[in-house]
């Protein structure tokens, strides 16, 4: 950028008083300083991340294996989401370039025009993250299982889909011989977890027995993600005998043999921790791009207001503007070290 | 009251229509490299990840990653954020501070992590 920056002034005068040595207004010099304070908080995060996953080794998830859903297409692409969430932000951070651009040509409408866009952009990257969250929160349909052995596995493959329970014992709800459709995985996982399957015979929730018609698994994985007196950390198991030992634990009625999802207690993607520090930095990184958003509407209307045009310049605009690449810089960091390495 | 005194600084980050086409020239292609970028660490990501490959292999990977997001970083500091055009005080009351924090930081949590898994091998958990 042009201006004073460039300007050759002698360092007597520069630093003499009256004028500011850095040739940057006090606001402008003060989001700095409070993006360095914010960048140590989201780097002492990061490092505090990096610390524990040391001491868990080979037992921490791998970014591929645990992140690999998209929307409306199901498993089996690996970071593809997550990429799409880093282009959208650096997208919505061009934009804000280009906003910022249009400010220093006086460029009302171009400045309208492109904060609109990052506004999108942010709403856009939001709303995937929440989609993320949801998706973690959900987990797998197969979920981590602890084996005959005392080794904890994760599961890859295809679940087949559960067709109907058949009511066999009558319960409060339901009577002999009545065939349930709905809801189906939601009550077979809360069994799961409950010990309420046992031989392919699933109690529900108001005491009637049922038998489960269940569409066959495919191309089942087990990839061992904690030592049992057989298997290893990183053993891989494959075909019918993995998926007979898997469904042993599955119809053994033993409860919490089978972890689905994420909360902060425990996930199935692996150590206690992971869950936790991916909430906390990603649903940091969050709050950050939703404030972001929230500031940015703010300055557009300012904006559209010509509240900057009559002031001669809009240095708020970079301002914000300073934030917003702040943010997606911290993305960049995130994605690395959560899903990449 | 008016004051007389105050230089107002961002007057002069203003600039020409021509100026403007030629840093909208340089912004398009920090957004074709950044995403250039995130395309490389994907795909690498994906056919060679930690899941599948090991070794000096993956330690070249994961030095490759940091050195891919550290060039991602560089760019949008120093040409989104503008601290590129900025004065050289200004550069390093910036940048000096944050790096050396953060290599101490580096520094103290790598040291500490280092003992404490020994400390785990040697007396067991």
């Amino acid at each position: 950028m042009a201006g004073h920056a460039t300007q050759q002034i002698d360092n007597s005068t520069l630093w003499g008083g009256k004028v500011s040595p850095f040739s940057t207004s006090y606001g402008k010099l003060m989001m700095w300083f409070f993006l360095v304070s914010d960048a140590l908080t989201f780097g002492g995060l990061l490092i505090a991340y990096g610390y524990t996953r040391h001491d868990a080794q080979d037992a921490w998830p791998i970014g591929e294996e645990t992140f690999n859903s998209m929307p409306f297409l199901g498993h089996g692409y690996p970071l593809l989401y997550v990429a799409l969430m880093t282009f959208i932000l650096i997208v919505s951070s061009v934009t804000m370039v280009l906003a910022v651009e249009a400010g220093h040509r006086m460029d009302k409408r171009g400045v309208v025009k492109w904060m609109i866009a990052t506004i999108i952009g942010g709403f856009f990257f939001v709303g995937s993250q929440a989609w993320e969250w949801y998706h973690f929160i959900h987990g797998s349909e197969f979920g981590k299982v602890e084996l005959a052995d005392g080794s904890q596995a994760i599961v890859k493959g295809h679940f087949g889909e559960i067709e109907n329970f058949k009511v066999t014992v009558a319960g409060k709800h339901h009577k002999k011989g009545d065939i349930i459709t709905e809801d189906l995985m939601h009550q077979y996982q809360h069994a799961v977890v409950a010990g309420h399957i046992e031989d392919g015979v699933i109690t529900l929730h108001d005491g009637s027995k049922a038998t489960i018609k269940k569409a066959a698994d495919t191309h089942f994985e087990m990839i061992i993600k904690k030592d049992g007196s057989k298997h290893k950390v990183g053993d891989k198991l494959e075909g019918d005998k993995a998926c007979k030992q898997y469904y042993e634990v599955i119809n053994s009625g033993v409860a919490n043999k089978v972890i689905y999802g994420a909360n902060l207690k425990q996930n199935e993607y692996g150590p206690q921790q992971y869950a936790q520090f991916f909430f906390f930095i990603t649903g940091f990184h969050g709050f950050h791009v939703f404030s972001g958003v929230v500031i940015n509407i703010i300055i557009c209307l300012g904006a559209v207001a010509g509240t900057y045009h009559k002031r001669g310049h809009y240095e708020m605009v970079e301002k914000t503007g300073l934030y917003w690449h702040f943010v997606d810089l911290v993305w960049v960091f995130v994605f690395t070290f959560f899903y990449l390495v | 009251m008016e004051r007389d005194d105050i230089i107002e600084y961002s007057l002069d980050a203003h600039h020409s229509e021509e100026a403007g086409k030629a840093i909208r020239k340089k912004i398009l292609n920090v957004t074709i490299l950044l995403t250039l970028i995130t395309v490389i660490e994907v795909v690498v990501g994906a056919k060679w990840g930690r899941a599948t490959t090991t070794g000096t292999t993956w330690q070249m990977i994961k030095y490759g990653y940091i050195i891919l997001t550290l060039i991602k970083a560089a760019y949008i500091v120093l040409v989104f954020m503008h601290l590129g055009d900025e004065r050289k005080s200004m550069k390093y009351v910036i940048l000096v501070p944050y790096i050396l924090f953060i290599l101490y930081l580096i520094f103290i949590a790598l040291m500490e992590a280092l003992a404490v898994g020994d400390a785990w091998s040697t007396y067991g958990g």
